[in-house]
């Protein structure tokens, strides 16, 4: 286990209008296959990545809102989002997508992905990271 | 000379928002494309701005605000929705376009 | 190389994996399998059909990874395992199941 590594993905751009959202999701789905401790912190525009009732039908564009839904699978269980990149943009906890894993330690048991911090509490996660990518 | 001024950054990342916001006048029109959508919700730390430029018509791509998640019942009062071929009545119902990138 | 299925042809990749993901229908399974020369059993149809009920909802083509422990949840642990899955998809269970079922190949894939 000692070779397990701690990896933040931090996505602080809004979707669709710039790649980096869906390059940052594929980056992470491919660092899922090497059985590493990762994580996802969405900071800044970042949390309009997680938005729900998104339709791209309009734009052309493929929608890859319903990827965040598979992350679970990929054994990745932990994306923190930050309260006052949230408030600076008028959005609650309602206004995201209900992101969930199924524990299988615990019978498969639904439970949420994310998990809304201060921004203090981020700085913190961050710290206790070994390798952060931002996006 | 009437002005419509395009918009398509996010007023959180850019300034290109702010600078579009500085630079309208009474006659012109403000049309949020792409990521310039989040301008017109209500109740961010960004709205006040928008709400405050008196007699400006402000509009919204609607296609742009339906991929990102965004119900009508968000935006700012008096943001009005239109689709692509709203978006070219405005062009041409407009003197001249400034693209704010 | 395009393929030829009832009469159609359709778009593949270098890879042999399908253009045009809505030009899918069960042929083109049957076709990419006996290319392979492989008899297409229930067996095999279950892990196509799941994989394709998983693109429909997530989007991606799900991992090796992913996909055995799905199966193993879905169709008991007996089946849930990499073994049983190549014995199905000599080729890789995630790259030619996933092939077969008109699906991208997996993200994560090298």
């Amino acid at each position: 286990m000692s070779d397990v590594k701690k990896f933040m993905y931090v996505n602080r751009k809004a979707p669709y209008g710039t790649i980096y959202a869906l390059e940052s999701l594929e980056v992470v789905l491919i660092s899922a296959a090497f059985d590493q401790d990762v994580s996802l912190a969405f900071v800044d525009d970042g949390v309009y990545q997680i938005m729900k009732g998104t339709k791209t039908d309009g734009i052309g564009m493929k929608n890859f809102s319903p990827v965040y839904n598979a992350l679970g699978d990929y054994d990745i269980t932990k994306l923190y989002v930050e309260q006052e990149s949230l408030d600076e943009r008028g959005l609650t906890l309602d206004d995201l997508m209900d992101i969930k894993y199924e524990d299988e330690d615990d019978d498969w048991a639904e439970k949420p992905s994310i998990k809304v911090v201060s921004r203090k509490e981020m700085a913190d996660v961050m710290d206790q990271q070994d390798v952060l990518m931002s996006f | 000379m009437s002005m419509l001024h395009t918009i398509n950054k996010s007023p959180f990342e850019k300034t290109s928002f702010e600078a579009c916001l500085n630079h309208v006048n009474g006659d012109s029109s403000i049309l949020m494309i792409e990521d310039g959508v989040y301008g017109a919700m209500k109740g961010t730390a960004f709205s006040e701005k928008v709400a405050a430029t008196n007699g400006v018509a402000l509009y919204i791509l609607g296609p742009d605000m339906q991929a990102r998640g965004i119900s009508e019942d968000r935006l700012i009062d008096g943001v009005k929705v239109v689709d692509y071929a709203g978006f070219v009545d405005l062009v041409t119902e407009h003197d001249k376009v400034q693209a704010w990138l | 190389m395009p393929i030829e299925v009832n009469g159609k042809t359709l778009e593949t990749d270098e890879e042999g994996y399908l253009a045009n993901l809505n030009e899918w229908e069960p042929d083109v399974a049957t076709v990419m399998a006996k290319e392979d020369d492989l008899e297409l059993t229930d067996e095999h149809w279950d892990i196509i059909n799941f994989l394709r009920e998983y693109y429909e909802e997530f989007q991606i083509a799900p991992a090796v990874r992913v996909l055995t422990k799905a199966v193993g949840k879905r169709m008991g642990k007996d089946k849930g395992n990499s073994k049983y899955l190549y014995s199905l998809f000599p080729y890789g269970p995630g790259k030619q199941a996933c092939k077969y079922a008109g699906l991208p190949k997996p993200t994560g894939c090298v």
